[in-house]
């Protein structure tokens, strides 16, 4: 029986695979297709204080092996999450992540306190990749000083424990990562999107109504699984990976690389239920190769 | 909503690059309604990552009919199966057609622009056994643009076709053909899949002669289910207009509910 839980020291999950933020709704679009509960958990679509109206199709473009998308974080805003989501989700014995969104350190920390007073909710994972309306829409992620001063405004209200999500569009995510750390994120999670652009030749216009978009897919795994080994190997907190996973076997890479928990993203689009066999799947891996815990394997690459 | 991974071919027409398949799911046959569709996927391996959304053309007897016009990657490798072969298919999906008890006795016109013609069989069948009397234009650019033809007479429905080239049937624009039968006839509601500018000349007229209508609308979609928001149009529905996602709060919308300035870059 080989024993799939994973414990982050704040949280303790079933499996290490949870269902990524922006590809898995408000976790009720999957309700018809499986029994939630057999997740690890699931992150909710990032959510900034008020509704938002999100960005002007079009909004997807697919590219080989990869999914651009500029959705703009369209959602329902605190209030209507609280009121009308969080209650259904209520039943569900599984970690439910929040990730938070800010258009300025204020925001982000509005979010939280405003959530602080709802039950159920595991932990925050906070979008640090949302473009800073007072900045110039540079987003925190982009360097370590703005990365440390919103994690931290956050970390002072938050009554959650507190995971940090970091961007590939930076020169150097070992900084980035040392610095949510140091301002008291418990984990970090990587990686968000890659900044993307794709042109119709016919027409001679970007394929996206936002002319850039945010690349995900198999494309990115390889980009992903190389920043989780060298976040990994610079914190002490745990990581979470992400970008590309479609199958137990890139969750392994992940895991391997040095991620005690994986998110699985796009894949959810293509089979509603992949977090399902995903799990499944590592469970008759590590069965096979006589691993009795699959955190043992938590970065275990031979370098 | 579910999935069958194991849905079998049983029949494959085509007609140039127009294709139509039987496909045996007794589940997803038996939940089907005109209007909805399917998210197929094209091959087991990648890419195309993504699932094509395919509007349902018929659903009788266990099996499930897609009809559709090779347009890209997708629906080219969608094209390639075989009879005998399975599909992957998720569905059905989204919100079809209204077909109110009302509606009996009284004729309705189902106009259907090349492939926008595929859900519209589905749903004259769906109309005749209300009892509604539903009259059928298809229209295409030229008569190979107009397989079904025959597939919609033997419905015994009343079906006007038109060419844009005059090869067939009226010589124009299948708006113009409905505008000009519009001039005789009062029917009690339109419904109409195709391009964009034909259901938004239709649409005006509609609006002119105050018949209430629905629109079957088409969007690139990330999911199909209302997870990745990806494929929202503007639509005043409660108030304000707002992005809903077309594969969960439609694709098919009223007359009044679609703001179609809002449509960009085809």
């Amino acid at each position: 029986m080989v024993d799939l839980s994973v414990d982050l020291g704040f949280l303790k999950l079933k499996s290490p695979v949870l269902a990524a933020s922006g590809t898995f709704g408000y976790g009720l679009e999957f309700k018809p297709f499986y029994d939630l509960n057999a997740l690890g958990g699931f992150v909710i679509k990032g959510l900034y204080f008020s509704p938002r109206e999100g960005n002007k199709p079009p909004r997807l473009v697919e590219t080989p092996c990869g999914l651009i998308n500029s959705i703009g974080l369209q959602g329902v805003g605190v209030e209507k999450f609280c009121q009308e989501i969080l209650p259904q989700l209520a039943q569900l014995d599984t970690a439910i992540i929040v990730n938070v969104c800010g258009e300025d350190e204020d925001e982000y920390a509005r979010v939280a306190e405003y959530l602080n007073h709802y039950e159920g909710i595991s932990a925050f994972e906070l979008n640090i990749s949302c473009p800073n309306v007072r900045e110039g829409g540079r987003c925190p992620a982009q360097n370590p000083e703005a990365t440390y001063r919103t994690v931290k405004k956050v970390k002072e209200v938050s009554s959650v424990p507190l995971i940090t999500k970091l961007s590939p569009n930076v020169t150097d995510i070992v900084s980035v990562a040392l610095a949510a750390q140091e301002a008291g994120s418990q984990a970090i999670s990587l990686i968000n999107t890659i900044l993307a652009m794709a042109i119709d030749i016919e027409n001679r216009r970007p394929r996206l109504n936002n002319i850039f978009g945010g690349l995900s897919g198999p494309a990115i795994k390889p980009v992903a699984v190389r920043m989780v080994f060298q976040v990994a190997r610079a914190v002490s907190v745990p990581v979470i990976g992400m970008g590309g996973i479609f199958s137990a076997e890139d969750a392994l890479e992940f895991i391997m690389a040095g991620a005690s928990a994986v998110q699985v993203g796009t894949a959810n689009f293509v089979d509603p239920d992949v977090c399902l066999k995903i799990i499944n799947d590592l469970k008759n891996w590590a069965e096979q190769h006589g691993v009795e815990k699959i955190s043992n394997l938590v970065g275990c690459v031979k370098i | 909503m579910l999935i069958d991974r194991q849905a079998r071919i049983i029949e494959k027409k085509s007609w140039g690059n127009y294709y139509l398949f039987r496909i045996e799911s007794p589940e997803i046959a038996g939940r089907a309604e005109p209007g909805q569709f399917l998210m197929i996927k094209v091959s087991n391996h990648l890419p195309p990552l993504l699932r094509r959304p395919i509007s349902l053309h018929n659903a009788e007897n266990g099996a499930v009919e897609i009809f559709f016009q090779v347009a890209g990657t997708g629906t080219r490798l969608l094209a390639e199966k075989e009879v005998g072969s399975t599909m992957d298919l998720l569905g059905p999906l989204g919100r079809g057609f209204t077909v109110e008890q009302k509606l009996k006795g009284q004729e309705v016109f189902c106009v259907g622009g090349g492939r926008g013609i595929a859900p519209l069989y589905f749903l004259a069948r769906k109309l005749k056994k209300t009892g509604a009397k539903p009259v059928v234009f298809y229209g295409g650019r030229t008569k190979e643009d107009l397989p079904l033809t025959n597939k919609l007479k033997e419905l015994g429905l009343e079906v006007m076709v038109s060419t844009d080239d005059g090869s067939a049937g009226f010589s124009g624009l299948v708006t113009a053909l409905v505008g000009e039968t519009l001039a005789t006839r009062s029917p009690a509601f339109l419904y109409a899949c195709g391009p964009e500018a034909m259901m938004e000349n239709l649409a005006q007229l509609c609006q002119r002669k105050n018949l209430p209508a629905e629109f079957s609308l088409e969007s690139i979609m990330g999911c199909g289910f209302g997870a990745c928001f990806g494929c929202v149009r503007k639509i005043k529905r409660n108030g304000q207009p707002s992005y809903l996602k077309i594969c969960q709060e439609g694709p098919v919308f009223g007359l009044e509910e679609i703001v179609w300035q809002e449509k960009e870059n085809g």
